[in-house]
């Protein structure tokens, strides 16, 4: 029965992209429902992940130093974008802020192109994780086994940071009125430099970790930008949970489309995201729209 | 009353003799401006974005070409004028378009990007603008929009795969996988090294078309690990190139099943970040920097010495046999670019030594008629991997089909 393992196989594989693709959209979702920031620069956070892990490896050739040293930059990276640039924006339109952060992806690209050029570049996976592993007639590369297990660990963690911790609380309560929080003592101004830097700092881990299993160049964080967008549709804006199950939805929806319709592949996931929007606008795991 | 008409008509006389004069002496002068004036040749290729490389690499060459002829050629100098076409179809043919109307360019090269090609074709065709195309390989560009006016230096997709088809079924396998992007230049190749390889006892066990810009080709690596096949006939450019041959190596397909394709798959703008992950992948080729013939060995050391130590790529002999066929062209009509026909013929007579071998145009199409379809192999070389040649096949020439020039 050559059926079942096939399957199995792609399953894996879905799983695996799907687990990549929850580290790169968390971050967007976080800023999208936290702060009703569209933040079209998620994309250059992820790139410039990519490239400070580069830069870490060129220096140390540790992939796990790599993958702690990029999201802190990255992370302060996004809290002078959001203390410098987007803090005069909050009483404005939300346009202005989508094109700021429009423009943001320019600027970074261009930076990163002067400072590293143009070229394609790619990451090593760890020496642990540069193997395969098989069961029965399915084989998959032992990274990517890695990427779903630390993926499972990252949703853990963010979990119960937010939901279960003193600091979520006071995360929430500044998220969800300002006004209230601020009334209550608690410097929302900090809150809101903290979760944009933070999810900054997730685009760029997912950056690193991306790395050995894509390439890196500087036009990088436009191409991830779109299924990143439709992950936080389809999960639900700003819900960390849907952000975990949009993923894995996508990922296998994208994976089979691959399979069965491999002409029109990218079809299945928009298919998916129409029969959301149509029969629960919100998204699986959204506030009901107002 | 007589004598007024007399001086009328002699007043007349002088006017009319004056404009006689004039229209005569005129053209004249300004030939002698034009031809006293630089030859202008107008590049329209990708200088920003991840194909920047292949931009840079064809230009260049060209510079090396004309920095060795110290940027005269038949007492004209040298101009060109690059436009970043961003490898955008609208972006190239509106440069296009300022290269021929504003700049009055005499001979246009680039691009990269085969539907930049198509677009810019008809304009170039109606200008009669001389077009010396050093990259796009758009099979049509030989076939059923050829033009008199449009030659090519680099190749038609068909010509590296077309050799390839045979090759891997009487060396490598005969149940072969085909896996290319989903867009025209990627089925043409697939179409290419199907017409040797099913004659030579080849199958085709299965077939894919990614999307272009895939990242996670993943569910395709199972697909072909499951379908039996012994090899894989490839062609991927640019990042694709990058992730699909990581994660074959990945996937441990390298492992049982061979990777092979068209030279792009693991050209030197990819191989560096491809890394080991490439070695062993056999490719099909016109160039790689590796030959020994002493043309290729003094232009891959006077490109390294130009350029910090880069090593030229097919690319780069690309531009080098552009600007050598432009230099050649020039100098067999003595400087004189007003002439288009016979400009147009000298270029289509021109034959040299190139560092791919030796040179020439096919007459019935205008594309190069490549000397050797080399067949290389990814491997250790002093300074880093290389594409190092393993056998070669001779004299490959696009079948032209439905091209009769002059059109």
């Amino acid at each position: 029965m050559p059926f079942l393992p096939d399957f199995l196989g792609q399953a894996l594989n879905g799983l695996a992209y799907g687990a990549l693709l929850f580290l790169l959209s968390v971050g967007l979702t976080l800023i999208f429902g936290m702060l009703d920031i569209v933040n079209l620069a998620h994309g250059s956070f992820y790139m410039l992940g990519a490239y400070a892990g580069l830069a870490t490896l060129a220096v140390t050739g540790n992939f796990w130093l790599a993958a702690l040293a990029a999201p802190i930059a990255v992370g302060l990276i996004g809290a002078l974008v959001e203390r410098g640039l987007l803090r005069p924006l909050y009483r404005r339109s939300p346009l202005d802020q989508v094109l700021l952060t429009f423009g943001l992806i320019y600027l970074f690209e261009d930076l990163v192109k002067w400072g590293w050029g143009g070229r394609i570049r790619s990451i090593s996976p760890p020496e642990v994780f540069s193997g395969r592993v098989s069961f029965g007639r399915v084989t998959l590369p032992s990274y990517r086994l890695f990427v779903i297990a630390f993926c499972l660990v990252v949703a853990l963690v963010l979990w119960l940071v937010i939901e279960k911790t003193r600091l979520g609380a006071v995360i929430r309560a500044g998220v969800y009125d300002a006004e209230m929080a601020a009334g209550l003592g608690i410097d929302t101004g900090r809150v809101f430099t903290f979760v944009f830097a933070f999810g900054a700092a997730l685009g760029g881990l997912s950056g690193v970790i991306a790395g050995p299993i894509q390439s890196a160049y500087p036009s990088m964080g436009v191409s991830i930008l779109i299924p990143a967008l439709i992950v936080v549709v389809v999960g639900g804006l700003g819900s960390l949970k849907g952000s975990f199950v949009g993923s894995l939805i996508i990922g296998q929806a994208e994976t089979f489309g691959k399979v069965w319709l491999p002409g029109v592949s990218m079809l299945m996931i928009y298919v998916v995201m129409a029969l959301i929007v149509v029969l629960r606008p919100q998204g699986l795991f959204g506030r009901p729209l107002r | 009353m007589d004598q007024l008409t007399r001086r009328t008509f002699l007043r007349g006389a002088v006017i009319g003799g004056g404009t006689v004069a004039s229209s005569t002496v005129g053209p004249w002068v300004l030939r002698a401006r034009a031809q006293g004036g630089p030859v202008k040749i107008g590049l329209v290729l990708p200088y920003t974005g991840v194909y920047a490389e292949l931009g840079n690499s064809i230009t260049q060459a060209m510079e090396l070409v004309f920095a060795r002829e110290n940027w005269t050629v038949a007492g004209r100098k040298i101009e060109m004028i690059k436009e970043d076409d961003e490898m955008k179809p609208p972006v190239g043919v509106r440069k296009t378009e300022k290269l021929i109307d504003s700049d009055k360019v005499d001979i246009l090269t680039g691009p990269v990007h085969s539907g930049i090609l198509m677009g810019m074709r008809d304009k170039v065709h109606n200008s009669k603008t001389i077009l010396i195309v050093s990259n796009a390989g758009a099979d049509a560009i030989s076939r059923e929009r050829c033009s008199k006016w449009i030659f090519r230096t680099s190749f038609s997709n068909w010509q590296p795969c077309q050799p390839m088809g045979g090759w891997v079924a009487k060396n490598v396998a005969k149940e072969v996988f085909l896996i290319a992007p989903n867009y025209q230049a990627g089925k043409d190749m697939m179409g290419a090294f199907q017409e040797t390889f099913t004659p030579a006892g080849g199958k085709v066990v299965a077939e894919d078309y990614p999307k272009l810009g895939e990242t996670d080709y993943a569910p395709y690596l199972t697909k072909i690990r499951q379908s039996g096949a012994k090899a894989v006939f490839a062609f991927f450019s640019g990042t694709d190139a990058v992730n699909f041959v990581k994660q074959y190596d990945g996937f441990g397909l390298k492992e049982g099943i061979r990777l092979t394709g068209a030279g792009f798959l693991t050209e030197p703008d990819v191989l560096p970040a491809q890394g080991k992950a490439a070695l062993g992948t056999l490719t099909g080729h016109f160039y790689t920097p590796q030959l020994d013939n002493p043309v290729n060995v003094r232009f891959v050391k006077e490109f390294r010495e130009k350029f910090g130590g880069k090593t030229p790529d097919g690319f780069a002999c690309q531009g080098y046999d552009t600007a050598e066929v432009i230099v050649r062209a020039l100098k067999a009509v003595n400087g004189n670019t007003q002439d288009k026909d016979k400009l147009v013929a000298a270029i289509a007579a021109t034959e040299f030594d190139s560092p791919r071998g030796r040179f020439r145009f096919d007459p019935k199409t205008h594309n190069v008629i490549q000397p050797f379809i080399y067949i290389r192999e990814v491997r250790e070389v002093a300074g880093g991997l290389n594409n190092v040649p393993i056998d070669k096949v001779a004299d490959v020439r696009d079948p032209g089909t439905g091209c009769t020039l002059p059109a």
